[in-house]
């Protein structure tokens, strides 16, 4: 168990910087998932706390130890790649137990580590076997295993489910939220899919561009997006985004300038019953996608096309809709992005044609 | 579930060719006849190329159990009617044979051995460090591997004079204890392999030397394999390097000793000539066939992905 901090954190290859002053704690035990778009930077973090690559500025703590200077091996990170990285040449038990011969593990020990870990991941009748010769969730299990057999401080996993069928990677996904019950171990976790983020992570770090955008629970940051980046990348589907530009009328109040309001799809009233108090959009569905218990609307209104979601109400037959969105439920962003607490509009405001009624 | 799908499948798909059955069945049989000429005419082609290579060697073997009479048969005969075994203990007799082999063995062995030595780390460190020069260097030994051996056999053979090796193990072993093919082809394997294998191992705290002989090694085994097979084979047919760097018995190998049958026995003495050529590529039959998978996985290897 562990809690990692990385400080000022900074990564260069060549003259291309990739991260840029990178301040992150995760919490001892906590199951962290880092996401983001490809590129932005997540594995290049994990390799750099697990020692693989060497950051460019900036301190990785451990616990109480800087590790700054401590060979992979010895930083107790043990890591699952996304290629499952298995020796060819040896038999499952032998990639297994390879880690805990460079520690010196004498061998009645190994065994009864090998057979438990084994027995756990489901791996009891393939020790023996090379890895070639398994399929691709067992070869994911293996990789588990040499991972865990080591009792590391901090397990990383770089994507370990993006190799697997749909099916097997929702089996897998709930296994790992189950070992990580089991062993209390820290976790950092990197996907590029928000809903595996979603669904995991007790604590989600959202990376763009090399830089963390919000680092926080995974209720709170759908609920409360500090940028129109996070807004838009939790959530399916995303947050819709009114541009302000152009949008002429509205009566804003707020002491910074407003750049764009922003709504969750389920947030959204489909031709509500009462009147509501807050955002009113007049518009026509161009799509709808029904999933049973809930149905989606692409809705094209004068303020750019948007979606809906409803939830166990019949699918909406008419073209012409309203669509009005309660004041509380809107979110006002800067137009660097950031989010602008404490904006609100005057009164029932409603766009229609780009002005307001 | 497949096998599920196939049978729901198969009632349907048999209900939408019945209309068409003539036609379809024609076209079936076109098919399966066109598929039978094919696989005749590449049976055939195997055939034809399987005689192209075996033919000198069953030839050779045949010769080598002729008297010298049958021989000079025209048309040949394949199967010679007595087999005169007696051939054999005659090549081996025209001189210190057993010597030879010695020499031999001891001499590709050890041309092995020392390539092995060397290659290894050369290949490894040019796969997977950067140094200072290492491209430059590596390019160096690219270029010496175009070199032919008889442009530069006569610096070595005064260097070895120099170095008073003429007519020694050492002399016919030393030239060749490296090989600029071998530090190619293992570098060209090692790179293949990836990254995050040597990460996983990093990892799993294993010490550099470790990663090389215990991951990596194994890995390009069928490459080292092939890579030995060749290089055995053409140290122990070399003629020339042996001819040229010794002027008596004390170090000269079998192919020297086979050609030396021709002096001995005279010009025309086919069958013992043979017989002696027998001897000399029997053990690399041997090592051959026990080899042999790992040379085929060496060219269908790619390794987990
Ligand atoms: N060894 C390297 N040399 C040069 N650039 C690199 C290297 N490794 C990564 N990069 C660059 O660093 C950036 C971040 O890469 P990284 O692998 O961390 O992305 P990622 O967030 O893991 O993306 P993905 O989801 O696609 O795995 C990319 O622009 C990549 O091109
Ligand atoms: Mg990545």
């Amino acid at each position: 168990m562990a809690r990692i901090l990385l400080k000022g954190i900074s990564k260069t290859f060549k003259d291309e910087t990739v991260i840029q002053d990178l301040n992150l704690e995760i919490k001892d035990g906590s199951f962290t998932v880092l996401v983001g778009p490809s590129g932005c930077g997540k594995s290049t973090t994990l390799r750099m706390v697990a020692g693989l690559e060497k950051q460019s500025g900036g301190e990785i703590w451990i616990d109480d130890t800087c590790v700054n200077d401590t060979p992979p091996g010895m930083r107790d990170v043990a890591m699952v790649f996304q290629n499952y990285a298995l020796y060819p040449t040896m038999t499952v038990r032998g990639n297994i137990e390879f880690g805990l011969k460079n520690r010196g593990v004498p061998r009645n020990e190994r065994d009864k580590l090998v057979k438990d870990i084994s027995e756990i991941v489901g791996l009891a009748p393939f020790l023996d076997k090379k890895p070639q010769s398994l399929s691709g969730g067992q070869r994911q299990r293996v990789a588990l295993a040499r991972a865990m057999v080591k009792k590391p401080k901090v397990f990383i996993l770089d994507e370990p489910l993006s190799n697997l069928d749909a099916k097997l990677r929702n089996q897998m996904r709930t296994e790992l939220i189950q070992l990580h019950k089991r062993l209390g171990t820290t976790f950092v976790y990197v996907t590029h899919d928000q809903v595996e983020a979603m669904s995991m992570g007790d604590e989600i770090v959202v990376m763009n561009k090399g830089a963390i955008q919000q680092a926080d629970s995974p209720m709170k940051l759908y609920q409360d997006p500090a940028n129109l980046f996070t807004a838009q990348f939790i959530g399916t589907p995303a947050m819709n985004i009114i541009d302000m530009q152009g949008m002429k009328g509205l009566n804003i109040r707020s002491d910074r300038p407003v750049g764009f309001i922003g709504f969750r799809p389920e947030q959204g009233l489909l031709n509500p019953d009462r009147p509501v108090e807050g955002l009113v959009l007049k518009g026509d569905i161009l799509t709808r996608e029904s999933l049973g218990a809930e149905n989606i609307y692409q809705i094209r209104s004068d303020a750019g096309t948007f979606f809906v979601k409803t939830f166990l109400r019949p699918l909406e037959p008419a073209d012409a809709v309203t669509v009005a969105v309660p004041h509380d439920q809107l979110y006002y962003f800067g137009p660097d992005g950031g989010r602008i607490y404490g904006a609100g509009m005057q009164e029932r405001a409603l766009i229609a044609g780009g002005a307001i009624v | 579930m497949k096998a599920a799908n196939r049978a729901i499948e198969g009632p349907i798909r048999a209900a939408a060719g019945t209309p068409m059955n003539g036609i379809r069945s024609k076209r079936a049989l076109l098919r399966t006849i066109m598929n039978v000429v094919l696989r005749l005419a590449n049976a055939a082609g195997l055939l034809l190329l399987v005689l192209i290579f075996a033919l000198p060697f069953v030839w050779m073997l045949s010769t080598s159990l002729k008297t010298l009479p049958e021989t000079m048969i025209f048309p040949p005969e394949w199967i010679p009617r007595n087999p005169v075994w007696k051939n054999y203990v005659d090549a081996w007799n025209t001189g210190p044979f057993l010597h030879y082999m010695t020499n031999s063995v001891i001499i590709a062995v050890s041309i092995l051995l020392l390539q092995m030595l060397t290659i290894i780390p050369a290949s490894y460190a040019f796969a997977r460090y950067k140094f200072a020069g290492s491209g430059f260097l590596f390019s160096i030994v690219m270029v010496t591997l175009m070199i032919p051996s008889q442009l530069i056999f006569l610096p070595v053979y005064l260097e070895l004079s120099a170095f008073k090796l003429l007519n020694t193990h050492l002399g016919l072993i030393l030239p060749f204890a490296s090989s600029a093919f071998g530090i190619f082809l293992l570098r060209q394997a090692f790179r293949q392999i990836s990254d995050e294998l040597i990460e996983a191992a990093r990892l799993d705290q294993a010490a550099e030397w470790k990663i090389i002989v215990r991951i990596m090694v194994p890995m390009v085994k069928p490459v080292l394999v092939t890579f030995a097979l060749f290089s055995f084979i053409a140290h122990w047919n070399d003629y020339f390097w042996p001819l040229v760097m010794t002027t008596n018995e004390t170090a000269r190998t079998l192919p020297i000793g086979i050609a030396k049958i021709r002096e001995v026995e005279g010009v025309g003495t086919w069958n013992i000539l043979m017989a002696g050529n027998l001897i000399l590529v029997a053990p690399i039959l041997v090592v051959f066939f026990l080899s042999q998978r790992q040379i085929i996985k060496a060219f269908v290897y790619n390794g987990v992905k």
